[in-house]
């Protein structure tokens, strides 16, 4: 019975080249972003003083931020998509990029004017910024999951979180295009909120949908 | 070098030929997982059927068929197939589990769910044929637990057993009713 198994599988074999793995991940992340990026250009629009803010340093730690967490997502998401890794490396720089951003945020808001600190924290979108973070986040999530699913992951909510912190994180980099925000505590707070959310959402989901 | 070494050496070297698409290296190396996987599971599950034995080295063959793009070639490929083969082991386990026992609380909630008393004299006869099919030790216990509403301590007072044993007990006979009455358990 298993030889006839056996004899099955070989007939089926076909090569796979190095790195395909990585290839088919490359290919999910620039799936959402090809859905995302549009879709904050047409619903929220990019900030129409995005040509000046390129200019100011907020504007690329913000970006900076949300990409490195991307990066270090789908990182994790690479790793634990393979049996028997535990990502542990690509978690631990997503959590020093978070603890340092709070940090710096700390410090600034402690130098600052007392007057000044409630719009560093609040700005004019505190509420809405986590909502529109997990809206575009979406397209990542759905290509994320359709990608983890057809690989081995055997630790289900951590792998399912580290596709919602690279969703989360790559959603909010996409909004930063849109975000006027120009407040570091804003970033640390409200960035990482929607971001967080989106991790969580992720570790649920992973326990249901990444069963194989 | 030891022996394990040296087999993952061989063993690694066959999946890299694999991967590449050598079918004679293919069938070689599945071959030896095959005897590799169906002693690693017949250690874990002595106590099992031994159909689950070879039922999981055929799953785990095909997972490691369907899903070999996730092999990492910096990677020992001893450590992959395990992995692969642990997840295989636990997801059977968990699966059987939910199965096949019923967490003795899970009993205790039923038994004190309302429904399941017997509000009309109907439902009374029908329960009574039902339990009579028990031995008369657990039906007795049953019977005080459930339909006269006594907790388990009263019932371990008064019969002089001890709680986990009435619950033990308990536990079993609606097993056993399930099994009789309940269709699919």
């Amino acid at each position: 019975m298993t030889d006839d198994l056996i004899a099955r599988l070989v007939d089926d074999l076909k090569p796979v080249p190095a790195g395909a793995l990585q290839r088919r991940l490359l290919l999910a992340a620039l799936l959402g972003l090809a859905v995302s990026m549009p879709l904050m250009a047409i619903w929220l629009g990019f900030r129409p003083d995005l040509r000046e803010a390129t200019g100011s340093a907020i504007f690329w730690i913000k970006s900076g931020y949300t990409a490195g967490l991307g990066l270090a997502g789908l990182w994790a998401v690479e790793q634990l998509s393979r049996p028997g890794h535990r990502g542990r490396r690509p978690l631990r720089v997503a959590l020093a990029l978070v603890m340092a951003t709070a940090i710096a945020s700390i410090v600034d808001l402690a130098l600052a004017p007392v007057e000044a600190r409630p719009n560093m924290l609040m700005g004019s979108s505190a509420l809405l910024c986590p909502f529109f973070i997990m809206a575009l986040s979406l397209p990542f999530f759905v290509a994320g999951f359709a990608f983890m699913r057809r690989t081995a992951p055997t630790r289900l909510a951590l792998a399912g979180a580290a596709v919602g912190l690279a969703a989360g994180a790559l959603g909010a980099w996409v909004y930063s295009f849109h975000c006027t925000e120009g407040g570091l505590p804003f970033l640390a707070l409200w960035y990482s909120l929607g971001i967080a959310v989106v991790t969580a959402a992720g570790a649920l989901a992973g326990r249901v949908l990444l069963r194989w | 070098m030891g022996e394990l070494q040296e087999r993952e050496d061989r063993l690694r070297t066959l999946m890299l030929a694999s991967l590449a698409g050598d079918s004679a290296s293919y069938r070689r190396l599945l071959t030896e997982l095959t005897e590799l996987l169906r002693r690693y599971f017949q250690r874990r599950l002595y106590d099992h059927p031994s159909g689950q034995v070879d039922d999981l080295v055929q799953e785990t063959l095909l997972a490691i068929h369907a899903r070999r793009i996730t092999y990492d070639p910096n990677q020992a490929l001893t450590a992959w197939v395990y992995a692969i083969a642990r997840y295989k082991l636990v997801d059977l386990l968990r699966r059987s589990r939910q199965s096949k026992h019923l967490p003795i609380d899970d009993v205790a909630d039923f038994i004190a769910d309302d429904t399941v008393s017997a509000q009309s004299t109907d439902d009374r006869h029908d329960l009574d044929a039902v339990l009579d099919t028990l031995p008369e030790g657990t039906r007795g216990l049953i019977r005080r637990v459930k339909i006269d509403g006594q907790s388990i301590a009263e019932v371990a007072a008064a019969t002089g057993m001890s709680e986990s044993a009435v619950k033990v007990a308990v536990h079993r006979g609606f097993k056993t009713l399930l099994a009789r009455f309940g269709g699919k358990q």
